[in-house]
């Protein structure tokens, strides 16, 4: 049995979030205190999680374990359930967006006025917990209710940056959530209506009995359909991701970063949730949404780097890898195969880990520029912020997925998972030339910023060195040891 | 088929008008449209869900007293609370959205003078062209 301390870590992860997004309004602006505050919490939580994953994965006790909140038991109360999968997710998600708040500091000040910041943070620890509630909760209609407050924190940390783009953008990525999230309302009634659960696992029993008994599986296909849907607008799934580019693109770095790395995940695992624990991958098989899903996220890898090498706008133009990235993960999901969803869940970490740092290291090289965003613009300024210029380039060749980077343990069980399926050509085929794509854009990049300039802005004073936050090269090793704690976790 | 949907007139009627809460909020330029079209398919949503959790001839969620200084706490007499529950968690959601949906119309039509986001598009691309060909001439005339 666990001890009880790890007993309360889940809920005591998103109360401390919570808390501290009320406390920081009211801390004194001087020394970006509230700032400090946050980076203070999400760092506890990070902290926090890591020692629930360990707990998990070393009591040799049942691996997961739900937590009821408040008094009434299973059938009727709502539930927070705790795997060594959340565990990693709630763990690589505090420290993505740490390092994010960190590696941005200094440009988040430039971007956002000091009487704003506060805003920002009250946002941040949102979002934070927003996205740790979607991980953990058992219970479907909580989860939209924490869509909803990942999609207002999401669309304000857009739009926390004053000006006219930014407010379009926003605006843009507010319409296109809310379309999603109402679909997503709809679905959990409509899913409410035929099972009478909320919670689960018990929606996942009563949905068995509707397949096998054959009763109602047009509402149930409906409802599937709707769910995935909104939560595919929301993920940026390739035909509904016209919104990204925008809002990601317009943002200040932290919040890009946040948006890119983060926000996405939340609702992919949402979705992977679904897929895995309401309904199960032979009723999901039955209904054909894996198909769809696959096909879409074959799209998606292929559509997103086309238009990434059309982006002369660096943010653009890893804002649109962000939706070739999702692809990746969509096909992991559309597999619908134990293996394929496990590779699914690495990309979503190793993409947590990489998309931030991209961000971060491009918003340090445009300030190195003197905030240009074009991408000629950037000529030799890796001589100018080498670590900024370091970190595009690691990120860069993740992305490409060459050995030895995080992204190419990510790339081979996705490669892996899909020998199992009959699908395996179409797969292998889009991983490949998706792959050559990335090179096709990231490679030009960092030999742009390698590039020696003439007049290398001499005289621009190089900015503190944006923090580079990991090793791409030990992280790749590590989440090996991650993708075989879920497997045992599943 | 008809009849069917007769007898179901409450989620047909739900269903009817989700649907152009849909399309509004999907179709419409106008962003106040469009937010009205998010209110049309959150409250379709509520009378879906009060439609399902009622059950004829039983009185609300709220516990009766019996007449001799006790309560009524049979399950049977009351209809299903849960629903009740679901929706009034969607108002509050529903509320805070559409004010904030709002409160960044009005910034987009200060920053604009327009509530078309599209039109928004066109005059911000229109003011980065003639930004850069305005830079472009001062480069010119530097070389010059």
């Amino acid at each position: 049995m666990i001890n009880l301390f790890a007993y309360n870590i889940p809920f005591a992860s998103i109360f401390l979030l919570m808390i501290s997004a009320i406390i920081t309004p009211l801390l004194p602006e001087k020394n970006r205190l509230p700032e400090k505050l946050s980076c203070c919490v999400i760092g506890l939580v990070m902290i926090l999680s890591a020692y629930l994953l360990y707990v998990l994965t070393n009591s040799g006790a049942p691996l997961s374990f739900n937590f009821p909140m408040g008094h009434f038991p299973a059938p009727w109360g709502n539930e927070l359930r705790a795997g060594p999968l959340e565990s990693v997710l709630s763990l690589v998600f505090c420290a993505a967006m740490l390092l994010s708040l960190l590696g941005n500091f200094s440009s988040t000040a430039e971007d956002i006025a000091p009487s704003r910041r506060q805003i920002f943070c009250v946002l941040v620890n949102l979002l934070t917990a927003s996205l740790l509630a979607l991980t953990y909760t058992n219970d479907l209609f909580t989860a939209y209710v924490f869509i909803e407050i990942n999609t207002i924190a999401a669309c304000a940390i857009v739009a926390v940056k004053e000006g006219a783009e930014t407010t379009r953008a926003a605006l843009r990525y507010l319409v296109m959530s809310l379309v999603g999230s109402g679909l997503v309302m709809i679905a959990i009634c409509l899913l409410y209506d035929l099972t009478g659960h909320l919670l689960m696992q018990n929606m996942h029993a009563a949905i068995q009995v509707l397949v096998r008994t054959k009763n109602y599986l047009m509402p149930l296909t409906v409802s599937l359909a709707l769910i995935t849907t909104g939560l595919a607008i929301k993920s940026a799934l390739y035909p509904f991701a016209s919104w990204l580019p925008d809002a990601h693109g317009s943002s200040t770095n932290a919040s890009s970063a946040i948006l890119s790395g983060l926000v996405l995940k939340g609702h992919i695992f949402t979705i992977i949730k679904i897929f895995y624990r309401v309904f199960g991958l032979e009723v999901i098989h039955l209904l054909r949404m894996d198909n769809v899903i696959f096909i879409l996220g074959l799209l998606a890898m292929i559509m997103g780097s086309v238009h990434a090498l059309r982006q002369n706008n660096v943010k653009r133009m890893i804002a649109w890898s962000s939706v070739a990235q999702v692809g990746y993960i969509f096909l992991g999901v559309g597999l619908n195969t134990i293996a394929g969803i496990a590779a699914a869940c690495l990309h979503i970490i190793v993409h947590a880990c990489i998309k931030p740092m991209l961000f971060t290291a491009a918003g340090g090289l445009s300030n190195a520029a003197g905030h240009k965003k074009g991408l000629h613009a950037l000529m030799g300024t890796f001589y100018v912020n080498q670590w900024a210029g370091l970190g595009l380039a690691v990120g860069a060749f993740s992305m490409m997925g060459i050995p030895g980077f995080a992204g190419f343990a990510s790339k081979l069980s996705l490669t892996l998972a899909s020998f199992d399926s009959p699908v395996i050509i179409w797969s292998l085929a889009a991983l490949a030339a998706s792959s050559v794509l990335n090179a096709l854009y990231y490679v030009p990049a960092v030999i742009v910023i390698l590039t020696h300039h003439k007049d290398a802005h001499k005289n621009f004073t190089a900015p503190a060195p944006t923090y580079i936050y990991r090793d791409k090269f030990l992280s790749g090793i590590i989440l090996r040891a991650i993708v075989k704690t879920y497997h045992e976790g599943s | 088929m008809l009849e069917k949907l007769f007898l179901n007139h409450y989620e047909a009627a739900a269903v009817i008008l989700s649907g152009i809460g849909l399309t509004n909020l999907l179709l419409q330029r106008n962003l106040i449209k469009k937010i009205i079209g998010l209110n049309i398919m959150d409250t379709a949503v509520y009378l879906f869900l009060a439609a399902k959790g009622y059950v004829e001839g039983r009185a609300a969620p709220i516990l009766l007293e019996n007449g001799s200084g006790g309560w009524l706490n049979s399950a049977n007499l009351y209809v299903n609370p849960v629903p009740a529950g679901l929706v009034l968690t969607g108002i509050v959601v529903s509320v805070s959205v559409t004010a904030f949906a709002l409160a960044l119309t009005l910034k987009l039509y200060e920053y604009y003078g327009t509530l078309n986001i599209d039109e928004a598009l066109m005059k911000m691309t229109q003011e980065q062209q003639e930004l850069e060909s305005k830079i472009d001439d001062a480069e010119e005339e530097v070389l010059a």
